[in-house]
């Protein structure tokens, strides 16, 4: 993560911002290239589990029991992590979390942290609230260590830095390690960053992660990875501190054989990933001496209580999504203006950020359905986007928007729709005024003022000469009846 | 700090606002057990099918994979360690010890520091059981298998597995491991791993580069 963020009320709303990355043909090209590659696998390992479908059921009923126990889960997780030695806190919102963590930090004896890949310290900025407390973080996901010193911004919840290929990457770790010779072979950059890391692994005494799953039932935490950074994390420093949304947690251990299904399969299309850390507490004599973990709330019990959108939560991060999304595969992550990019960040953000931004993100969608399919846990994603885009207009609506010129179009498309008089005479008046705009070949491609957003990417057929009511009139009148 | 008993309640309300009021504990025990679980639980294979599946996973992964008896265990141990050219090997406190070659030299963890581990060539582990269908491994802290650093610090791993203890799918991996759940556990799947260049999978970043497993048979 790096110390630029998505600032919610100064991005572009999408349709701006991917006007402009779409002419980023080598952003297009690197984009096509990993999710192509990504969802290949994934169709490989998906197609190979008979029991597919029966496995996503399972996900998704687990996580909606959970969602409507959330309380009772996230208690009973309370109290078996504690009793295993851990320290459970509590944050409403990101500002708050923020506050705990540096506080933890400086607690730690620590100026600096071992950072795992997480989004959830992406969402709140962490790393820029540590930063503004004198404590540098490391982090040491190799992608995210690629956006941090590209001073770049993530695209992809699972491989934050698909949009840089490898020589883009060889000139940032050139630059940021000071190693003029490295190659650019992938194995090259990844043998720079072991050396890079593997000295603050053995010296840094405080890691920071995000979580995969809280199990109420032992009150464990299971982190899901493949590098081996995140074993490092969890189990060479002596302090560590998990934040976590409060979502995170599944009623019992037993249901992990559900997740641990459907998750690397879906996310990076392999049968498992290298590495998932379980622990409970503090072991003694096995890793960290102090453990603490955070529970956030920033907006997702608003999300909770929207019954509609409410499956939103059940999302367990794994980006299928994101690689089968047609708007996605387009523009890239970085449109979104958000770190959840792509359809679950176009229902995601805008309900974190409670509907005060993000409100253009519902409408990056065809709502082809693409991310339905391949959702693990069926989170009917383009229903929520539809009831979000309601919500939007609701709130366009209201006190002065209900003057603004589209509200006034629909108020005065409700006049004429509710009267046939009024219907026919519309569309009489329709014809003649469109003739001036109609083209030889029977298209209005350019319509005036504020019409003009509609033919600014589609054509519009011209009115046919006769419509179906007129039509059937004349026939009665012709046969003479 | 934030007050964090009173962010706790606050959430809790505000949770119990949004999904009505608490269930009694046995009601949400009841609605647990009644989760749909048409998925696939048991083994479908033979035991030599499941060896064989294990085996073809553990490739794909860019593991080497071996087959011996309980009596050639050093023999084939030594062998593997000379071809891979470790000489200062890690083993966590429980390795039965005529499973080591005579002449090498091992070096048990003490669980103090980690510099110890850091500076091994490979480290040497037996394994709580092995997921057949995934091709995946799993540690715990226990006799044999160490804290959680012998594992990731050294760059080579060659781990024993039972063929006893090798299961086929997912769930029953985690029935087996329901009684230890309190253990820091690790599942690892291959050789440490990335792909977030260009989505090629290549192999190592910061656990061990290699993996070498002996199954156990007989």
């Amino acid at each position: 993560m790096s110390l630029i963020t998505f600032d919610p009320a100064r991005v572009p709303t999408f349709q701006v911002a991917a006007k402009g990355l779409l002419g980023d043909t080598q952003l297009r090209k690197n984009v096509r290239h990993a999710t192509n590659v990504i969802q290949g696998k994934r169709k490989i390992v998906v197609d190979e589990m008979p029991d597919w479908q029966q496995l996503r059921e399972s996900g998704k009923q687990i996580k909606d029991h959970t969602l409507r126990n959330l309380d009772y889960y996230l208690q009973q997780f309370e109290e078996n992590c504690t009793k295993a030695g851990g320290v459970v806190h509590w944050a409403r919102d990101a500002a708050e979390a923020r506050a705990i963590v540096i506080d933890l930090v400086k607690q730690s004896g620590s100026d600096e942290v071992i950072k795992i890949k997480s989004m959830t310290t992406e969402e709140i900025s962490l790393n820029k609230g540590l930063e503004a407390n004198g404590i540098k973080a490391y982090e040491t996901d190799l992608a995210e260590l690629i956006i941090q010193m590209g001073n770049d911004l993530p695209s992809h919840i699972v491989v934050p830095a698909l949009h840089k290929n490898r020589q883009q990457i060889r000139e940032i770790f050139k630059r940021e390690m000071n190693l003029p010779d490295l190659g650019d072979k992938p194995a090259d950059l990844a043998e720079a960053a072991r050396t890079f890391l593997r000295e603050k692994f053995l010296r840094v005494k405080t890691g920071v992660s995000g979580a995969n799953f809280l199990i109420a039932e032992t009150g464990g935490v299971c982190v899901t990875e493949s590098e081996g950074n995140g074993r490092m994390c969890l189990t060479l420093p002596e302090t560590l501190i998990t934040i976590a949304g409060v979502e995170k947690v599944i009623p019992r251990y037993q249901d992990l054989e559900v997740f641990l299904q459907l998750l690397p399969r879906s996310a990076t299309g392999e049968r498992m990933n290298p590495y998932n850390s379980i622990w409970t507490g503090v072991h003694p004599t096995d890793g960290p001496r102090t453990f603490h973990i955070v529970l956030m709330d920033n907006a997702r019990t608003k999300i909770l209580a929207d019954t509609e959108a409410r499956q939103t939560l059940a999302c367990i991060r794994c980006g299928a999504c994101q690689n089968t999304c047609p708007v996605y595969r387009q523009t890239g992550g970085h449109a979104y203006g958000s770190v959840y990019a792509g359809p679950i960040g176009a229902i995601l953000t805008p309900q974190l950020q409670e509907m005060h931004s993000g409100q253009s993100l519902p409408y990056a969608s065809s709502l082809c359905g693409a991310c339905y399919e391949v959702c693990p846990v069926k989170i009917n994603i383009p229903e929520v986007l539809i009831h979000l885009r309601h919500k939007v207009v609701e709130q366009d609506t209201q006190g002065i928007g209900a003057f603004n010129p589209e509200a006034l179009a629909m108020k005065a498309m409700a006049i004429l729709f509710t009267s046939e008089r009024r219907f026919r005479a519309a569309q009489r008046m329709g014809r003649m005024a469109e003739r001036p705009l109609v083209n030889k070949a029977g298209w209005v491609t350019w319509l005036p003022g504020l019409l003009g957003g509609w033919t600014q990417v589609r054509d519009l057929h011209e009115m046919p000469k006769q419509t179906f009511r007129e039509w059937f009139e004349q026939r009665g009148t012709s046969d003479g009846k | 700090m934030a007050n964090s008993a009173e962010a706790r309640t606050e959430i809790l309300r505000r949770i119990r606002a949004a999904t009505g009021n608490p269930a009694e504990a046995t009601v949400i025990e009841a609605e647990w057990n009644a989760i749909q679980r048409d998925y696939k639980l048991v083994t479908s294979v033979d035991h030599e099918g499941l060896l064989e599946q294990l085996e073809d996973r553990l490739r794909d992964y860019d593991a080497g994979v071996y087959r011996c008896h309980p009596a050639e265990i050093p023999a084939l141990v030594g062998k593997i360690l000379a071809e891979r050219g470790k000489e200062t090997v890690a083993v966590p406190s429980g390795i039965p010890p005529e499973w080591l070659p005579a002449g090498m030299k091992f070096v048990e963890d003490a669980r103090r520091d980690v510099a110890q581990i850091d500076a091994c060539e490979g480290v040497l582990t037996s394994a709580t059981l092995a997921i057949a269908e995934t091709g995946t491994i799993v540690l715990q802290d226990a006799p044999g298998q160490g804290r959680r650093a012998v594992t990731l610090l050294p760059d080579y791993h060659l781990c024993l597995v039972h063929a006893a203890d090798i299961v086929q799918t997912v769930p029953e991996a985690i029935a087996r491991l329901q009684p230890t759940t309190h253990l820091a556990t690790t599942f690892f799947s291959g050789p440490s791993a990335t792909a977030d260049i260009e989505m090629t999978r290549i192999k190592g970043v910061h656990g061990p580069r290699f993996v070498d497993v002996i199954l156990i048979v007989g």
